[in-house]
């Protein structure tokens, strides 16, 4: 819709933002959602706002934050024997070893657009078996689950889901950064809804505007925002509802409840995150590629000098790494967020200095 | 990765749909929503995840309509 693109509506939000939050002091927003990442630095959202307003990159991209241990899972698995396919950026994030590395030397990776070619992959090829790579948040989560419940018996998951409040909590819990507010993930949200993001607003006296992906629809959410500061509210608002019902999608909800249990996982640049990660409830142990093929998680220590910790956890900015566009380039990147289309490196480096 | 867009269902055979994303056609999976043709739906690595309400939409339009309202009183 136009409106959501609109130049004059900009101003007019800028206009509001400007003027109420100007007596607020310093204001740091987060947003965990590598296309919010993208629509912000996309469209200069950044250099439009007021000097007291930042908005600072969070954990939201699943490559990201999938840790060397699970790629060097995905790598053993294919020496196995299996072919096993992933999403788009996976295949180059750098590891111990990554699946492109094991790729040349011949295992066979391959990269799908929907866990459905998977699907189709294990029904044209009976003989072999197939095993995905399931990265993604909850708006991934439900594809696998579906295609744990419709797939052939040579079809396996190897799971490496993850949920997004429980990171939430953690960036907040850890005291190192003071955040003012949430821009809540859109089509995250589009599955769960508003509800699991409350208790977050309740603990930590935090507003959370959940967003869509238009550059008006992030300056109404800042604007949002910033309201709920200058009120003194702590509320879970949707900006994005022709995208997002409150209750979140529901069938999708009860498929990845059927199919998935919560589990503690560490992610790329954080501890162990309890419950945040999503496995195999056992009666799909029989798609479980973990027991399939009886590979555990390694726990590989991160590559020294690379800040992609920090700049998932929101401690630092793109720019403030000593590797950022010296060393660590898309061309040949260092970290993953330098890899990724949704990382905040990849991202920073393609667009703008006006990051701040 | 979370990227999703909108499309129309033009097509639905089973638990597959042809969905037209502004003329580029594509199948779909539909297990996630209820839908029927006509339906616009959001769609994530080839699953639609939720049917846009065109209700709910413009019932969001409120805070647009309150923005656009001040735009003119400047």
């Amino acid at each position: 819709m136009d409106l959501y693109k609109d130049r004059n509506a900009s101003d007019t939000l800028i206009r509001k933002i400007s003027e109420i939050s100007k007596d607020l002091g310093e204001i740091k927003l987060c947003h965990v959602c590598g296309t919010h990442e993208h629509v912000i630095t996309h469209y200069g959202i950044r250099a439009l706002l007021p000097e007291n307003i930042q908005v600072v990159s969070g954990p939201g991209c699943p490559v990201c934050v999938t840790t060397q241990g699970e790629i060097e899972a995905a790598v053993k698995v294919a020496e196995k024997g299996a072919i096993v396919t992933t999403y788009g950026d996976m295949i180059r994030v750098p590891s111990k070893r990554s699946l492109s590395d094991a790729k040349a030397s011949g295992l066979d990776i391959r990269l799908v657009y929907s866990i459905n070619d998977s699907i189709n992959l294990a029904i044209s090829n009976p003989n072999k078996k197939i095993v995905h790579f399931a990265i993604g948040f909850e708006t991934t989560c439900p594809t696998t689950a579906v295609a744990v419940l419709n797939s052939p018996d040579n079809f396996f998951v190897l799971s490496a889901h993850r949920v997004v409040p429980p990171a939430m909590d953690l960036l907040l819990s850890s005291g190192k950064i003071n955040l003012s507010g949430f821009i809540d993930p859109g089509h995250v949200s589009t599955i769960i809804g508003t509800k699991p993001y409350e208790p977050i607003s309740k603990k930590f006296h935090v507003p959370q505007v959940i967003c869509g992906f238009e550059p008006n629809d992030v300056l109404m959410g800042i604007y949002l925002l910033v309201k709920q500061i200058k009120e003194k509210r702590a509320e879970v608002e949707n900006e994005y509802v022709r995208g997002v019902r409150t209750e979140g999608n529901t069938k999708a909800q009860k498929l990845m409840e059927k199919v998935f249990e919560p589990c503690d996982i560490r992610w790329r640049g954080f501890p162990v995150i309890p419950e945040s990660g999503l496995s195999l409830k056992s009666e799909f142990s029989n798609k479980d590629a973990y027991k399939e093929f009886n590979i555990e998680i390694e726990d590989i220590p991160e590559e020294k000098g690379c800040s992609c910790p920090e700049v998932l956890r929101a401690e630092k900015i793109p720019s403030e790494c000593p590797l950022f566009g010296n060393i660590c380039t898309p061309q040949s990147p260092r970290g993953p967020c330098m890899v990724s289309r949704e990382g905040a490196c990849y991202i920073s480096f393609k667009y703008e200095k006006s990051f701040r | 990765m979370c990227l999703a867009v909108p499309g129309k269902v033009i097509e639905i055979k089973d638990s597959v749909g042809i969905v037209d994303f502004n003329g580029i056609k594509r199948e779909v999976r539909l297990d996630l929503v209820d839908v029927i043709i006509g339906d616009y739906v959001i769609v994530h690595t080839g699953f639609a995840i939720e049917k846009m309400d065109e209700r709910e939409a413009l019932e969001s339009l409120e805070i647009w309509k309150e923005l656009l309202k001040a735009q003119e009183d400047f």
